[in-house]
C-alpha cells in the first residue's frame, strides 16, 4: 500500500486551529513541516521528547524567557527574533556563552500560519546568527479570545568558563557605570507601532544578541564586575536593583546617555521618560575605573556597541539611590518605575 | 531637540538664577503659588528649588488634574466600567486613582472591566465605531487644556450618530479654583501666581484679570519648560518688589489675551457651568466644572447611566488636601513615602507625574534624605 497522500499545511491562507495542539496528526504536520524543517538540528531530528545533549565543558548557565508582545511584527523585528535574543542576553548577561534553546508556543487559534511561519524563521535566522540551536520544543493551542497571536516561552542552557564570576552584587563605590549604545530603541519602537503614530524616520527596536560584545567586554575589562540588559523598566530599573543588589548608589551624567534624537521627540511627545523604556539589545556594565577606557574601547570596536559610553560611576550610598546630574544643572532622583508607565495627561 | 533644548539650557537657567537673586529683597519672603501639576513636575525634574535664592518659597497649586478629581466621581467610574455592557475610555494616569473599597480602574480591570487606555478622544470615538453593540463611555477629566477635544468628541458623535458613545463629563476650570483658594477663611499666604500654561492657550491671559484685581495678586502665565518657570519667577519678583498686581504672560509663545476663540466656542456650544462641583482637596466649588450641555444630552453618561453623586471623604492619615490647598508640602505629611508610595498611593496626589507628592517622591527625595 502506497503511503496516503497529507495535504501540505496552508501557509499562505491556512489558519492555526485546535487541532494543531491536540497532539493527532494536525500537530505533528505543523511540527514537523514548519518546526522541525526551520529550526533542523540533529538533536531535534531525534524526534524525541527530550533533547540528550553533550556535557558542556563547564559550569552550566540556564535562563528562561517568556514574550507576549503585542503587535507581534515591529520595526526591527518580530516576537520571533525577540523570544531568542531575549533569552541568549539573559545567559551573555552572566558571562556564558548560549549553546542551545528549548521554545515553547502558545497559540491563538485563528493565528494566521503566514504569521506563524513568519515568526518561526525569524526565530530560525535569529538562532543561526546568535550560534544556538534550538533543540527540543512545545506546541499549545488556545481558543480564540484566551491568547494574544502567539506567546512564545524560551529556556537558553550556556556555558560559563572557569573564573569568570559576574553579579549584581559585585558594583563597588568608585566603579565607572557604562551602557553600550542608544536607550528605548525598542520601546518606542513597539509603541510607535501600536498607538499608530508615524513619526518621521521609523524607530526600529534595537533587538540583537549581545553574547559575542559581551565577550569582547570581558576579554578587556578582567574585573569586570557585572553585565545587566536593561529590557523592561528601562535602565532606572536596571540600576536600581543593582545598588540595591551590592548596596551602594550611583551618580549618572544625564549628558552623556545617549538616546536618539527620534526616540527623544517620541517620548517627549508622549510624556515618556527614555531612561525607562525597555532596550532589547543594550547592555550596561560595570567595571573598575582602572578598566573604563579599555571597556569602553571593546564596546566601541564592535558594531553593536558603537554608541557605547560612560554614564556614571558608583558611589556609596545607604539609601542605595541612583541620582543624575541634569543638563540643567541639577540633581534628580531616579527612582524605580512604579506601576506601569503612563503618559501624562496635561 | 529644536524648541525644546531651547529651554531647557542650563547655562541660560544659571544666569536667570543670578538675576533673581539681584532681584529679591532680602528682607522679605515671596511666596508664589505654581498652579499647575506640569509646573510641579518642571519644578522636581529640573531640580529649579535648589537655584532660587532661600526666601523664594514656591507652593505647589491644585492643578493636578488626576489630583483634584475627587473619590466619589472616580467611584461613578469604576461602577460603570463594571457594567458588563461598558467599554470604559480613559487617560492613562486616571487609571491608578485610588478609589473607595480599595478598588481603582486598574483594579476594576482586573475584575473583569473593559477599560481602555486612550491618548485622544478620537481613539474613543474609534472604539464606539469598532464596537456598537456596546456602550463606550469616555471618562473625561482635565481643566480647560483637555476640554476642546471632549467637546470635538461629542459634536463629531452626533454628526455620526454614534448612539452608542457617551461621556461622563468631570471637566474643572482654573480661574474659580484660584478664587476659591484666596477666598478661603484658612487661606494660604500667597504674594503671587505662577500661572496656568496650556490652560491658557485655550481660555487666553484675560480671565484671570478679576481674580489679580480682586485679591490684588500678580500672575504670570508661564510655559512648562524650565527657563519659562525661572522666567515667570522674575517677572513676580519684579511685580511684587514694585506693588504691581498684574496679570502678564511669559508664555507668550503660544498665549494670547483672548485664547483659543475656535475651541471656547466647541466648548460653549457642548457643555454648561455647574452650580457647584466636589473637588478633592477645596471641597464644594461653586460655578467651578462644567456638565454636559441640554443639547447633547443624548451623550450625557450621567444621565444615560442615572449615576448618583455620593461623597466619599479622604483617607484619614492622608494631607492630599491640605497639599492641594498649599497649606501643607508633602513631606509634612505622615505617611508620605511609608504607607503612601506611589505603588501603593493613598491620595491621588501620589498617583500623577504632575501631583505634588509624586513629583517630590520622584525627584527630590533625597534632598531631605528621606525614606527610601
Amino acid at each position: 500500500m502506497s503511503k496516503p497522500y497529507t495535504r501540505p499545511l496552508d501557509f499562505k491562507h491556512g489558519l492555526v486551529n485546535l487541532t494543531h495542539g491536540s497532539g493527532g496528526r494536525a500537530m505533528a504536520q505543523l511540527v514537523s513541516e514548519l518546526f522541525a524543517a526551520e529550526f533542523a538540528n540533529d538533536w531535534l531530528a531525534q524526534g524525541n521528547d527530550q533533547a540528550i545533549l553533550p556535557p558542556p565543558g563547564g559550569r552550566i548557565a540556564i535562563a528562561t524567557d517568556s514574550h507576549v508582545i503585542s503587535p507581534l511584527f515591529f520595526p526591527g523585528g518580530d516576537i520571533g527574533s525577540l523570544a531568542v535574543h531575549g533569552t541568549v542576553n539573559d545567559l551573555a548577561m552572566g558571562g556564558a556563552t548560549p549553546l542551545y534553546l528549548s521554545a515553547g508556543f502558545i497559540l491563538e487559534e485563528g493565528l494566521p500560519l503566514a504569521d506563524l511561519a513568519r515568526i518561526v524563521r525569524s526565530m530560525a535566522a535569529a538562532a543561526r546568527e546568535a550560534g544556538v540551536a534550538i533543540v527540543t520544543g512545545d506546541t499549545k493551542v488556545v481558543e480564540l479570545g484566551k491568547g494574544d497571536g502567539v506567546f512564545i516561552s524560551t529556556t537558553g542552557v550556556g556555558v560559563v568558563a572557569d573564573g569568570v564570576k559576574l553579579s549584581g552584587d559585585q558594583a563597588r563605590p568608585g566603579d565607572v557605570v557604562l551602557l553600550s549604545g542608544t536607550l528605548g530603541d525598542h520601546g518606542m519602537a513597539v509603541m510607535s507601532q501600536r498607538e499608530g503614530l508615524g513619526f518621521g524616520s521609523p524607530i526600529l527596536s534595537d533587538s540583537a544578541a549581545l553574547h559575542t560584545l559581551a565577550a569582547d567586554l570581558m576579554a578587556a575589562s578582567p574585573g569586570l564586575r557585572l553585565m545587566r540588559d536593561p529590557t523592561r523598566g528601562g535602565l532606572a530599573t536596571t540600576l536600581n536593583e543593582i545598588a540595591q543588589q551590592s548596596g551602594v548608589g550611583m551618580r549618572l551624567q544625564e549628558s552623556a546617555i545617549p538616546v536618539q534624537a527620534s526616540v527623544r521627540a517620541a517620548c517627549e511627545f508622549l510624556g515618556l521618560d527614555p531612561l525607562y523604556i525597555a532596550n532589547e539589545g543594550k547592555l550596561v556594565a560595570i567595571c573598575p575605573a582602572a578598566e573604563a577606557a579599555a571597556a569602553l574601547a571593546a564596546l566601541h570596536a564592535h558594531p553593536l556597541g558603537q554608541q557605547a559610553a560612560i554614564i556614571g560611576e558608583v558611589v556609596a550610598d545607604a539609601h542605595q539611590f541612583v541620582r543624575v546630574a541634569t543638563d540643567f544643572g541639577g540633581e534628580r532622583l531616579l527612582d524605580w518605575l512604579s506601576g506601569e508607565m503612563l503618559p501624562r495627561i496635561c | 531637540m529644536k524648541y525644546v533644548d531651547e529651554f531647557r539650557r542650563g547655562d541660560v537657567a544659571r544666569g536667570m538664577a543670578a538675576q533673581i537673586s539681584r532681584l529679591v529683597d532680602p528682607a522679605r519672603e515671596y511666596r508664589l503659588m505654581e498652579f499647575c501639576g506640569g509646573h510641579t513636575h518642571a519644578i522636581a525634574r529640573y531640580g529649579l528649588t535648589g537655584l532660587l535664592p532661600d526666601n523664594i518659597k514656591l507652593i505647589h497649586g491644585p492643578g493636578c488634574p488626576v489630583c483634584v478629581l475627587p473619590i466619589g466621581r472616580v467611584d461613578s467610574a469604576i461602577e460603570l466600567a463594571l457594567r458588563p455592557d461598558v467599554i470604559l475610555c480613559s487617560y492613562g494616569d486616571t487609571l491608578r486613582v485610588p478609589a473607595s473599597n480599595k478598588m481603582s480602574l486598574y483594579q476594576a480591570r482586573a475584575k473583569g472591566a473593559d477599560v481602555r487606555m486612550v491618548y485622544s478622544t478620537n481613539d474613543a470615538l474609534q472604539i464606539a465605531r469598532d464596537n456598537p453593540h456596546k456602550q463606550v463611555v469616555f471618562f473625561a477629566i482635565g481643566f480647560e487644556t483637555t476640554t476642546p477635544p471632549t467637546a470635538l468628541a461629542l459634536i463629531q458623535a452626533r454628526q455620526e450618530q454614534l448612539t452608542n458613545f457617551s461621556v461622563f463629563c468631570n471637566h474643572v476650570l482654573t480661574p474659580p479654583a484660584m478664587r476659591h483658594l484666596l477666598a478661603a477663611g484658612d487661606a494660604v499666604q500667597l504674594d503671587g501666581f505662577i500661572g496656568p500654561s496650556h490652560v491658557s492657550t485655550v481660555i487666553g491671559s484675560a480671565p484671570y484679570a478679576a481674580v489679580a484685581e480682586e485679591f490684588a495678586k500678580p500672575v504670570v502665565i508661564a510655559g512648562f519648560e524650565p527657563l519659562d518657570v525661572l522666567q515667570a519667577v522674575a517677572m513676580l519678583v519684579e511685580q511684587i518688589n514694585q506693588g504691581r498686581t498684574e496679570v502678564e504672560t511669559q508664555f507668550t509663545r503660544a498665549v494670547t489675551h483672548a485664547g483659543n476663540q475656535k475651541a471656547r466656542e466647541r466648548v460653549a456650544q457642548t457643555m454648561v457651568l455647574r452650580d457647584s462641583f466636589e473637588w478633592r482637596g477645596l471641597g464644594q466649588v461653586p460655578h467651578s466644572a462644567l456638565a454636559i450641555h441640554p443639547d447633547f444630552a443624548d451623550f450625557d453618561a450621567e444621565l444615560r447611566f442615572a449615576l448618583p453623586y455620593r461623597h466619599v471623604p479622604d483617607h484619614k492619615a492622608c494631607e492630599c488636601g491640605a497639599i492641594l490647598r498649599g497649606q501643607k508640602q508633602p513631606q509634612d505629611c505622615k505617611v508620605f513615602g511609608i504607607v503612601c508610595t506611589p505603588d501603593n498611593p493613598l491620595g491621588s496626589c501620589m498617583v500623577s507625574s504632575e501631583g505634588a507628592c509624586a513629583a517630590h517622591y520622584h525627584y527630590g527625595r533625597f534632598v531631605q534624605g528621606a525614606t527610601a
